[in-house]
């Protein structure tokens, strides 16, 4: 493990190489870098504004408040921005690197190919995801008078590192699907559209899926469990203590998954 | 007539050859309902109606909307301005055949794919998940199949005319978002235009989205009754009216302007 931080070292200049290309490449298209920025923007005031009147015509969500349902949507915000920024590549993995057979000159390079894979693009103004979640956060904090701790300063990077460890896990594990069929699984849009589960109290789900949000497919730690512990919900919030090991644990099968993929990888032909 | 039919029917074949794609979108349309339906089962958590809709009308909604987005959605603001953009609709004047009419016949057909393969399964499966209730009288389906053909016509004359108007802007991409966006807040796919704050609900009411989503849906909870059905109609067909002559007069003045390059 230490050595694998040693190489972690090592690469930190070619990884900001990579970012500095990839951010001059973006703005080569201003037009399209802005419409993207406002495009993000929109998408997540339309999802406040849902809250919003949904909470227009009840005064809770089975005991949550308007602005404890902002706040986790607001934290959800943080994990999901860092995700969507850096691992962009993910979504058409299949067609870009397996079925058209990039994937080939990722081998031939001296760099991790799951770390080339995530370099090679990314929408690095998605973070501005973050800047709006922790407005909404701020927002809602100020609203519910919550108590912040010196403590949450460190633990807040701990929770989100947790929970982008989750998606880094999950998304990898599906894009690795493509090693085994080049054949459209539409597996990662069905993923995509979880992400509704994830930033709403668990407990408005049924029994089965709560289950499943909690332990199948743990996407209840990425938003809510981590929020409700600044929330100072107990119960709740005692889950957010598993998201850094529930984070490692997925991304390492993930990882695992895409490792067994990559030794089953033949090339494209031709 | 015939050949635009033949261009339906042509389209249709295409996309049957899709048709695999289209599985995986039916679950991912149910979850997608599924993440909506247990946050307005909290919503209504035992309260008889809200925004004019009751609960099992509401998951009603959510499901027919959802699913008959499936056949009014195209992309024909997007292959407009694209096909203008880059000269093939030179080609397009000089064949025996309305453009604009062509196009839409072309996104009819795709749109009865959808409808077959994609919305009407779709429908059953969130059916199967959900408490979906379809309505009890003959008279109301013949009546949403109605509304949904004319949310067709809204959509796609609407999309003809951003693509259009992209044309003479050269922002594609700013106008083409900019609609989604309006279809996606004032149609009422994501919120029945009832839930809206009373101050906000004029302004869609005297805007064409609500033919796209919000007055079929509602046909089909059934929470329209009588007079106010042939009037969801009749609004509709106005704005059809209305896009359509815009349309038309677009594409006159986009024939003038074109300048087609090389050859």
């Amino acid at each position: 493990m230490a050595l694998r931080g040693l190489e972690m070292a090592r690469y930190l200049p070619l990884i900001a190489r990579f970012v500095a290309q990839n951010l001059k490449s973006r703005l080569a298209y201003p037009a399209d870098f802005w419409t993207g920025l406002a495009s993000d923007l929109v998408h997540q005031a339309a999802n406040l504004v849902f809250i919003l009147v949904v909470f227009q015509h009840a005064p809770s969500l089975h005991g949550w408040r308007r602005e404890e349902v902002v706040f986790i949507y607001g934290y959800f915000l943080v994990p999901f921005a860092v995700f969507h920024a850096t691992a962009a590549n993910l979504w058409d993995f299949a067609d870009r690197y397996v079925v058209r057979g990039e994937f080939d000159r990722v081998l031939t390079r001296p760099l991790p190919s799951l770390l080339q894979v995530f370099l090679e693009t990314m929408e690095l103004e998605s973070l501005l995801g973050a800047v709006t979640g922790v407005a909404a956060m701020a927002w809602a904090g100020r609203a519910l008078g919550l108590d912040w701790r010196l403590a949450d300063l460190a633990i807040f990077p701990v929770l989100v590192a947790g929970g982008v460890a989750i998606y880094y896990g999950i998304f990898i594990a599906l894009a690795a699907v493509a090693f085994w069929t080049d054949s459209r699984t539409g597996l990662i849009p069905l993923l995509w559209n979880l992400n509704a589960y994830g930033r709403y109290p668990v407990d408005i789900y049924s029994r089965r899926l709560r289950f499943v949000f909690t332990w199948v497919l743990p996407l209840a730690f990425v938003g809510f469990f981590p929020a409700a512990y600044f929330l100072r919900r107990g119960a709740w919030g005692w889950y957010a203590a598993l998201t850094p090991a529930v984070g490692a644990l997925v991304l390492a099968f993930g990882v695992a998954v895409w490792s067994a993929g990559v030794r089953r990888y033949r090339g494209a032909g031709s | 007539m015939a050949a635009y039919l033949e261009m339906m029917r042509i389209r249709f074949l295409a996309m049957l050859a899709y048709r695999v794609n289209y599985y995986s979108g039916v679950v991912i349309y149910v979850v997608y309902i599924g993440s909506y339906y247990f946050i307005w089962q909290a919503v209504y958590a035992g309260r008889a109606a809200l925004g004019g809709l009751t609960a099992a009308q509401m998951t009603t909604y959510l499901a027919v909307a959802w699913m008959s987005r499936a056949f009014w959605f195209n992309n024909l603001d997007r292959e407009i301005s694209n096909e203008i953009r880059d000269g093939t609709v030179a080609v397009q004047f000089i064949r025996p055949y309305n453009y604009l009419v062509a196009k839409l016949a072309g996104a009819l057909g795709e749109g009865l794919f959808r409808l077959a393969f994609f919305a009407a399964p779709g429908l059953a499966a969130a059916a199967l998940v959900f408490p979906v209730r379809f309505p009890s009288d003959a008279r109301l389906w013949v009546v949403f199949a109605a509304a949904t053909l004319l949310a067709f016509a809204v959509n796609s004359l609407f999309n003809v005319i951003a693509g259009l108007v992209a044309f003479f802007t050269l922002n594609n991409t700013g106008i083409l978002h900019t609609k989604r966006v309006l279809v996606d807040l004032f149609s009422g796919l994501f919120l029945p235009l009832g839930f809206y704050p009373a101050w906000a609900q004029d302004a869609p009411r005297w805007l064409p989205f609500q033919a796209i989503s919000y007055l079929p849906s509602l046909v089909f909870t059934g929470a329209l009754r009588g007079p106010e059905l042939w009037r969801a109609l009749a609004v509709q067909a106005f704005w059809i009216a209305v896009l359509a002559v815009a349309a038309a007069w677009l594409w006159r003045r986009a024939g003038r302007r074109l300048v087609v390059q090389g050859g």
